[in-house]
């Protein structure tokens, strides 16, 4: 058992076809869930980060979130659906703190950012995505596969960016995955979505 | 002023019925529509012209009241009835109403006792057109922008979504659409001033001069009540975007587009 404080617990969390779900996430931790297609991953993402109505309970270390501006936790507990979304003309004109890491350490021309978003390819958007994401600052991750309009290359390139976020950071991330080796290769802690319910499937002891 | 005879208007209808034959000749799918619409129009004209003539020998304030909380719920029942993605229960007949309450009523009480100033200020001949020709316009201008804004928020709902997800408050989220949906629901009143006079003459003022008014006096008619509907829509859309587009979010600032359903 870790004698960290937990970053992340959630306690009965339940949506209509999921859950009770309860977990308890540790700083830097990495838990990786897969599951059959409808078995509830997405929805338990979007119930976590407070986008869809929920029972249960969470807290943030140790604060409830009933007790943060919604605003507040979506920022600490952020999301990053699986197709991203824009709403002005350019990629860069979504970044208005800045760029967490320059774009090439996820194999993008900087020229990417000044395209129209409407002719980025779906893999650029996505990395995109994930960049506007790491900009804000989250303390959990909430990553709905991240990577899967991407080839092995930037694929590699995500998952390392990703860890070096948990390290400076310390923050926790929930990664949702339908690829069995990326799991293996990034997971502290592996779980089952089925039937809406959890079930633990790995521990990595990672040094 | 010339006085219109029953033939008189007689003819008019043919005009409006020989149309219809054209429209249901052409199969144009209206002609039925038509004659249907045109029917309405003499009969609740005529109704309300009873009404009105009642009113006017009566001069209560009370049944000026019951009149003008009719006109209000029937105006409400047709905003609603505009929509295409109306609010679930009564909030989809209150969205409308409170705002037309809350900007025709205001607006036609301030021309009544600050502009026009006649005694008693209820009198039932300025006070029930006035609130008409409001609550008409009122009534296109908030249809307009009620169903921008639930159409906007039904169909970006991944926009919206996403920028609540990077920590944006919920008016943040939907100020695009809430600025679009005001602006859809003002241009017709804009549009009319600016073609006042140029492109058309109203049909208030050209009503007046067809009844005998002098045409300055019914310029000055038409500008007050152009300026009094501006005021009105502006609010009465303000106020119904501003209401619709707090409805879409929950306390926790969740978008709710189970509070919509498909009308």
């Amino acid at each position: 058992m870790s004698k960290t404080p937990p970053l992340l617990q959630i306690k009965d969390l339940a949506r209509p076809m999921l859950g009770p779900v309860s977990l308890v996430l540790a700083p830097g931790e990495c838990l990786c869930i897969t599951g059959p297609s409808g078995s509830g991953k997405s929805q338990l993402l979007r119930a976590i980060a407070d986008i869809d109505p929920h029972g249960g309970e969470l807290w943030l270390d140790g604060v409830s979130a009933q007790d943060i501006q919604p605003e507040q936790w979506r920022r600490q507990a952020g999301l990053l659906p699986p197709e991203s979304s824009w709403w002005l003309p350019r990629a860069r004109d979504h970044f208005t703190d800045g760029m967490p890491v320059e774009p090439v350490r996820l194999g993008l021309d900087d020229a990417a950012l000044d395209q129209p978003v409407s002719r980025l390819s779906s893999g650029e958007r996505q990395r995109l995505a994930l960049l506007r994401l790491l900009a804000i600052g989250p303390r959990v991750l909430l990553l709905d596969e991240p990577t899967a309009n991407l080839d092995a290359g930037n694929t590699s390139r995500v998952e390392a960016l990703i860890g070096e976020y948990r390290l400076a950071h310390g923050a926790a991330v929930i990664w949702v995955s339908h690829d069995r080796t990326q799991v293996e290769r990034v997971a502290d802690r592996h779980l089952m979505l089925n039937d809406g319910g959890l079930e633990e499937q790995a521990r990595v002891m990672r040094q | 002023m010339i006085t219109l005879s029953a033939a008189d208007l007689a003819i008019a209808a043919a005009l409006v019925l020989l149309l219809a034959l054209l429209s249901i000749r052409l199969r144009t799918g209206i002609g039925g529509q038509l004659l249907i619409a045109a029917t309405r129009t003499a009969l609740q004209l005529s109704l309300i012209g009873l009404v009105l003539k009642a009113l006017f020998a009566s001069s209560q304030p009370g049944w000026v009241a019951l009149l003008s909380l009719v006109m209000l719920l029937i105006a409400g029942r047709e905003v609603m009835m505009r929509q295409e993605r109306p609010f679930r229960g009564w909030w989809g007949y209150a969205v409308g109403t409170v705002s037309m309450f809350l900007s025709s009523f205001a607006v036609t009480l301030f021309a009544l006792i600050v502009i026009l100033g006649e005694q008693p200020w209820y009198a039932p001949q300025y006070a029930i057109p006035l609130l008409g020709m409001l609550l008409g316009n009122t009534m296109n201008g908030i249809a307009i922008a009620t169903d921008r804004l639930t159409q906007a928020a039904w169909e970006q709902r991944n926009t919206i979504e996403a920028r609540l997800m990077l920590g944006e408050r919920w008016d943040a989220a939907i100020s695009e659409y809430r600025s679009k949906a005001i602006r859809g629901g003002m241009i017709p009143i804009i549009n009319a001033m600016a073609a006042a006079g140029v492109v058309s003459l109203p049909g208030m003022m050209t009503g007046q001069i067809l009844a005998g008014a002098l045409p300055v006096e019914a310029v000055k008619y038409q500008i007050l009540i152009m300026f009094l509907i501006t005021t009105g829509t502006g609010l009465g859309t303000l106020a119904a975007v501003s209401i619709g587009a707090r409805r879409l979010f929950d306390s926790r600032q969740r978008l709710c587009l189970d509070r919509l359903r498909e009308s």
